[in-house]
């Protein structure tokens, strides 16, 4: 009887609190694999969603009330995926900042659409995820049906007679985007001499790089996530393979050269054009660089994403899901990505990828 | 015959290291019948606190490569031995006499308490270590169109590997202890009964098997690089796959199924399709179980009466 009553009390305690935080803030949240190999993408959307919230809290927040952010952590495993999602519903959250992986953002996506909460991916660039008809899910970011072509349009026009493997992790962003690269490649008479996928999660990448090596490969595009990505351009250097890794905005995070170091020089990207070099941005920059954090990557693109739901539901007058997707749609919102609508999928009308590469630990857009 | 030979180096370096981990599984089977699924996150304990050592040495001002090889491997030894001394006492003993699923449950509690721990304390992230011994002999034939590559580190891997298991046979064969271990395996009861400590026995054998553990875990550090909270388990499955398939409590029947294990990895991804590795290898395994129930160098179990 006794462990009842606690119970009980337990009960009413959180559900008291969780009222609390109803009636006074609007609750959204940033949801990416917090934990897990790719969390350094997680903590850039958690800090950029961060210091959005602040921001915008301290000029007075939206619609007279304050935003109450929550950190949710995908891992990107799609049906942790579901369970944060489930969880950020019953908390109350109106939007999301999120997920990162294109396999958790698609399948999380139905969640929010039944729970009438609005959806804007900072990272999901997996072309179905905005494909399927769901009026409440946006990206920031572009799709892989451009990333992909981006890269291969530039190594075809670069370099035309080069030999070029592709190898991707199974998930669905490094499938999706490896396909697109195949199609615009083989479009311009380049034929692959290799097309193979690895297993995600594993160390040994010893036999691919031999075959790699076997093959003469100039380029190998790779569609999967810097950890995987670090470990085969790693592996080649300690075998004397020469390739050139070309990879896709997986690979945008400092912890890739962490994995590589010198062996990661000359490592070639796609990312969509970094806001950090708007002059706009400057304060804001400077800012995060106060606190000892470097905005690199999705951050910004995460405090982007943050900016344009809240502007949009000052021009809506309402949270609810429906109107601020119409809203969002309607015009266009000023972020640190500079003006960006949303056409009818959901889809980001910034413009979309260059390329970039690595080099001392750094990466530059190629000119 | 060059790239052959290549995938036959990278077969080979992966199998040491399958089957240092294998002989834990094997010889715990084989003492008191219990799968210690935990070994594989000892592993991951081990490349944790080699990484560590590393890093503390590197601190240290220690700048002999060899010197600071041989700190980390007594530390790794050491705390990896300490745990697996530890998991025996806090989460196995007790329920020797239990019925033969409580153990079992045990160990895969033991496993996740490592796992989140290290998680909890360490943080998820993927933590790299910058490359401590590079460079490698070319070794090219006749047709040099094709260098092979033969890493210094995989030299290190291979002859360690060697001398572990040559040092472990010898053990096993040779000394007092050893022969208190087989007599533990064959009859625990009779061998209580003879005057031997089978308590100390068995906290020795999850000991060595720690170690040999712990030696795997900063092997895996300096080869790869990088280390995180979650490499135990697929290493921890592909070594227990290695176990079984050389016959489950047979120690020349794990180090066969370790070296088999990386063969056909390298083998199968170098002149088939890497996407279908891990099936070529467990359709190895469920062929060689269908015509050898008990492994390749296991022994029908005999019951009892």
């Amino acid at each position: 009887m006794k462990t009842v009553r606690y119970a009980l009390f337990a009960v009413l305690a959180t559900s008291a609190l969780a009222l609390n935080a109803h009636a006074a803030d609007i609750v959204i949240s940033v949801t990416g694999p917090m934990t897990g190999s790719d969390a350094a993408f997680g903590e850039q959307f958690r800090h950029g969603a961060e210091k959005a919230v602040k921001n915008i809290n301290d000029q007075g927040g939206v619609l007279g009330k304050h935003l109450k952010l929550i950190v949710e952590d995908d891992a990107c495993d799609p049906k942790q995926a579901v369970n944060v999602a489930n969880d950020a519903a019953s908390q109350g959250a109106v939007m999301v900042a999120g997920h990162y992986c294109s396999g958790s953002s698609i399948p999380a996506s139905d969640v929010y659409a039944e729970n009438n909460i609005v959806e804007i991916s900072p990272g999901s660039t997996n072309p179905k995820f905005t494909e399927r008809g769901l009026a409440n899910v946006f990206r920031i970011c572009g799709r892989d049906d451009m990333q992909g072509p981006t890269a291969a349009n530039y190594l075809a026009a670069k370099f035309p007679k080069a030999r070029i493997a592709i190898v991707n992790d199974k998930s669905s962003f490094g499938k999706g985007v490896t396909d697109e690269f195949a199609k615009t490649l083989n479009a311009k008479g380049i034929k692959e001499v290799m097309n193979e996928a690895i297993t995600a999660g594993e160390k040994d990448y010893s036999a691919l790089v031999s075959k790699l090596k076997e093959a003469k490969v100039d380029f190998l595009y790779y569609g999967g996530y810097y950890n995987e990505a670090g470990l085969i351009v790693r592996q080649m250097r300690g075998q004397g393979v020469k390739t050139v890794l070309v990879g896709g905005d997986a690979l945008v995070a400092s912890e890739y050269w962490a994995i590589t170091g010198t062996a990661g020089e000359g490592t070639l990207m796609t990312f969509g054009p970094d806001p950090r070099l708007d002059h706009a941005n400057d304060a804001l920059v400077a800012q995060f660089r106060a606190e000892k954090y470097e905005p690199e990557a999705y951050t910004l693109y995460t405090y982007g994403a943050v900016q344009a739901w809240a502007d949009a539901v000052k021009t809506a007058g309402t949270t609810d899901a429906v109107k601020v997707a119409a809203a969002l749609r309607a015009s266009q919102h000023d972020t640190v990505l500079g003006k960006i609508g949303f056409d009818a999928k959901g889809d980001s009308t910034a413009p979309g990828y260059v390329m970039y590469s690595w080099k001392d630990g750094k990466y530059a857009a190629l000119q | 015959m060059n790239y052959f030979l290549q995938q036959l180096i990278n077969g080979v370096t992966l199998g040491a290291i399958y089957g240092l981990i294998a002989i834990g599984y094997t010889m715990v089977y084989g003492i008191i019948g219990m799968i210690n699924f935990a070994h594989g996150d000892i592993m991951m304990i081990g490349a944790f606190i080699s990484l560590i050592a590393f890093l503390v040495i590197a601190a240290l001002g220690v700048t002999s490569v060899p010197l600071a090889l041989v700190l980390v491997l007594v530390c790794a030894l050491f705390f990896t031995s300490a745990y697996g001394w530890a998991v025996e006492r806090v989460a196995y003993r007790r329920l020797r006499g239990s019925f033969k699923l409580a153990p079992l449950i045990s160990a895969i509690g033991m496993s996740i308490v490592l796992q989140n721990g290290v998680q909890l304390v360490q943080g998820a992230r993927v933590k790299p270590l910058a490359p401590v011994i590079t460079g490698g002999i070319e070794l090219s034939g006749a047709e040099s169109s094709y260098p092979v590559t033969l890493g210094w580190l995989q030299i290190v891997i291979i002859l360690l590997t060697v001398a572990l298991m040559a040092g472990f046979t010898w053990l096993i064969q040779r000394t007092s202890l050893g022969r208190a271990q087989r007599a533990t395996e064959q009859d625990m009861g009779m061998a209580m009964l003879l005057g031997i400590n089978v308590d100390r026995v068995i906290s020795m054998t999850f000991v060595i098997g720690a170690a040999l553990a712990g030696v795997a875990g900063l092997m895996v550090t300096l080869y790869y690089g990088v280390v995180d909270f979650y490499i135990g388990f697929n290493a921890g499955m592909k070594a227990f796959t290695a176990a079984v398939l050389g016959g489950i409590g047979s120690l020349p029947g794990a180090m066969l199924g370790g070296l088999l294990i990386g063969l056909i990895e390298a083998l199968w991804s170098g002149y088939g399709s890497i996407e279908y590795k891990d099936v070529a290898v467990f359709a190895v395994l469920i062929l060689v179980l269908m015509f050898r129930p008990s492994g390749l160098l296991g022994k029908p179990e005999v019951e009892k009466v």
